[in-house]
Order: C-alpha cells, then structure tokens, then sequence
C-alpha cells in the first residue's frame, strides 16, 4: 500500500495536469484569446446577395479582424439581406460613410466583410447602417456573364465579317 | 410456440429489472454524495485507482492518435494543397469526438473493469454483507467515492488525451512533415471555437464518465456472488460501456452539431 501522502500528492498532479490540459485547449487551440463576445457595437447592412456568408464569419479591415457577423436576415419588404455584425469596443473611429463588401478568403476559403474607410466625420455608432455595400461574387452568375459577353462578342464579329 | 413466448417475454422482463435496479443503485449512490462531502479521503483514494492509474495509458494512446491524425490528414490535405489547415483538421476531430470517446473507451476497460470486478470481489467475499452486518450502508461507503471519482476523472482524462493529441499532431505534421509552424496554430486558433468546439467535448466527456462509472459499478454490485459470475460482469461491463458511449456519443453529437 502506498503511503496515504503519495496518494494524495499523485490525486494532486493528476488533476492539475488535467486543469492544464483543459486550460491548453482553451488558450492554445480555441479562439478564446480573439472572442470577446457581447462587447462592441452592432451594425446593420444590407446586401442584395451574401453568398454563403455566415454567423460569426469574420469583420475585417484593412485584413485585421475587427468584429464578427452577428445575425443574418431577411428584408421582407425589399428581398434584402440584413446582416448585424458585431464590432469590438475598441474600433469606434470608423467612418459613417465606410464601404462593406463581401470577399472570399482564397478560392474555396469561407466568405468574411471587409470594410474599406470613408472620408466622414462621424463615425459608426450602435445601430447605424451602412448604407454602402457590394454583394459576394457568385461565381456562377460572374460565369454566366462572362459566357453571355462572349456570346455578343462573337455576334458583333460576325456580323462585322458579314 | 406459447414456451418460446414466455421466454422472450421472461428475458424482456429481466431486463426491464435489471434497468430499474441500475437506476434504484444510481439513485442511492447520489443519495450518499452528503456523507462523502465531509470525508474527502475516500475520494482520494479512489481517483487515484480510477483517474491517476489511468494517466499513462491515456496519454500515451493520445499522443499517438494524435500522430496518426497528422499523418494521415497530412496525406489527404496535401492533395488539395490545403496542408496549412492540418491544426483545425487534428484539434476538431480531437476535441470534439476522439478525445472524449476514445478516453471514455479506454477508461472502460481500464478502469471499469477494475472497478467491476473488485466491487464483484467484494460481494462474493461477502465484504459487502459483512459492513451491512456493521451497520454501515455499503452502497454509500464503497460505491459513491467510486462513481464521483470516475465522474471527476473522466473529464480531465480526456482533456489529457485531446491536449497530448494535439500535440503529437503537431510534432509529427510541423515536426517530421514541415507544415507551417505558424498556420497549424493560427488556422486552429481561428477555426476551434471555445463553447462550440471545447465546451461540448468537455460535457461529452462528463457524460461519458457517468455512463462508465455507472455501468462498471452496477455490474460488479449485481454480480452473481461467484469467480464465473464476476468474471461474466467484468466482460458485460467493457462491452456495455463501450456500446453506450458509442451510442451516446451520436445522440449528443446530432444535438450539439446536428443543427
């Protein structure tokens, strides 16, 4: 029989070690250190088209995450997206007038919001909208048009050859 | 035909006892959590034949899943050029399934069949009898630091398990394979998430361990009193506990990420 202090001391360990192992996944592979939920702002835009953008996709600006999408709707009345992001307390010196479009990280990466600064005075506050927005790029729809230019490209040729 | 009946239906209310005595010993082992709160040296003791004898087995099964999962998705990532994302692909697939199952399967027949075959011991030595005999309940002596000691080491098991994971992931993807330094840690860092990813292996895992605790220390308290009857509740226990992790583990993964 081990002695009664051992025991104790190795029961110790053990669970610090699962504490720290616990603590390891928290810190070092989680995204704790980057969220800071329920803090920030909320503001409003409207997209014609959010491709396949999601809850908690990344705000950035100037490539720097600044914020996280909050809440996706719909705009029954003008068949509008209506996306809530959320933007950290710390960013509040961001133009009214800021232009948000949705990119896509890489060619099959997931889509973010990347905000281009405008030149006003008056910054974003709780509840603004932006009203400047460009939607994802569908990359069937951009093929689509690349087809259809072609297609009248090569209507004007032939009618020049006529 | 009418023979064949009564045996089925003989079998389905035997289960249907065994069920019920599973819950009546679970109600009384929780029952006995009070008189245990004061006497934290019985706890002790039993995480350290539960949790701590199970470390190396634990960590040295983790890491090494861990390095198969490097290598592995190292072989398939890289086919699309995406090796950068090995970190998310070894962490999520840690933290959210093989961690908490893997340990809970490991912790069955680690400790779950010691725990079963020593409470079945003690019945057929009639150790139990013989503290009833004192005057001493042996359901909240003997079974309750033995299940809340599995409930509390199950969990940290498998945070173990999932940290060391990640780590042979990383010394064999970044190590041996080249991966990025930077990009395995940044990708998993941006892509795991705390509540979503952790946190539902965390409770996974809590669950687990009940499960486990339960079933080994059930089967070694219903045991029948002879060498052949514990050994008979030692194999049911592995294979119960085994089966009910498995099967719990799709239940709780179709609602926490069924959505």
């Amino acid at each position: 029989m081990i002695q009664n202090r051992t025991i104790e001391i190795l029961v110790g360990a053990f669970m610090a070690a699962g504490l720290v192992a616990f603590f390891f996944l928290a810190m070092q592979v989680s995204n704790l250190s980057a969220s800071n939920n329920g803090e920030g702002y909320e503001v409003t835009a409207r997209f014609d088209n959010i491709g396949s953008l999601k809850v908690r996709s990344p705000v950035t600006m100037a490539g720097v995450r600044i914020g996280r999408v909050s809440e996706i709707g719909f705009d029954r009345a003008t068949y509008e997206a209506l996306v809530k992001m959320r933007i950290e307390g710390q960013y509040n010196v961001i133009p009214e007038d800021s232009f948000a479009k949705i990119f896509t990280a890489g060619l099959l990466g997931e889509q973010y919001i990347g905000l281009d600064p405008g030149g006003s005075e008056k910054y974003l506050q709780a509840g603004s909208e932006i009203s400047l927005t460009q939607s994802a790029l569908v990359l069937e729809e951009i093929i689509g048009q690349f087809l259809f230019s072609k297609a009248e490209e090569g209507g004007t040729l032939e009618k020049a050859n006529d | 035909m009418l023979n064949a009946l009564a045996q089925l239906g003989r079998v389905g209310i035997g289960m249907l006892e065994r069920l019920g005595r599973g819950h009546l010993l679970l109600l009384g082992i929780l029952r006995g959590l009070p008189d245990l709160l004061p006497r934290p040296g019985l706890l002790i003791k039993q995480i350290y034949s539960v949790g701590v004898l199970s470390i190396l087995i634990i960590s040295v099964s983790g890491l090494f899943v861990g390095m198969v999962l490097g290598l592995q998705g190292y072989y398939i990532l890289s086919q699309f050029g995406a090796e950068q994302t090995l970190g998310v692909m070894v962490a999520a697939s840690l933290v959210r399934e093989l961690g908490p199952v893997v340990a809970a399967l490991l912790f069955a027949g680690r400790a779950g069949s010691a725990l079963t075959a020593e409470i079945g011991l003690m019945k057929a030595t009639e150790q139990l009898s013989g503290l009833e005999m004192m005057a001493v309940d042996p359901i909240r002596r003997v079974l309750t630091p033995r299940f809340f000691a599995g409930f509390i080491s199950m969990p940290l098991l498998a945070a173990l398990f999932s940290a060391l994971g990640v780590l042979g992931g990383y010394f064999v993807g970044v190590g041996l394979l080249g991966v990025d330094d930077g990009a395995f840690w940044a990708q998993m860092q941006a892509k795991i998430d705390l509540y979503e990813d952790v946190f539902n292996g965390v409770i996974k895992s809590v669950v687990f361990g009940l499960v486990c605790s339960w079933i080994a220390l059930f089967q070694g308290f219903d045991a029948l009193p002879t060498s052949e009857g514990v050994s008979r509740a030692t194999t049911r226990t592995v294979v119960h506990s085994s089966l009910a992790v498995l099967g719990l583990d799709f239940i709780l993964t179709a609602l926490m990420f069924g959505d």
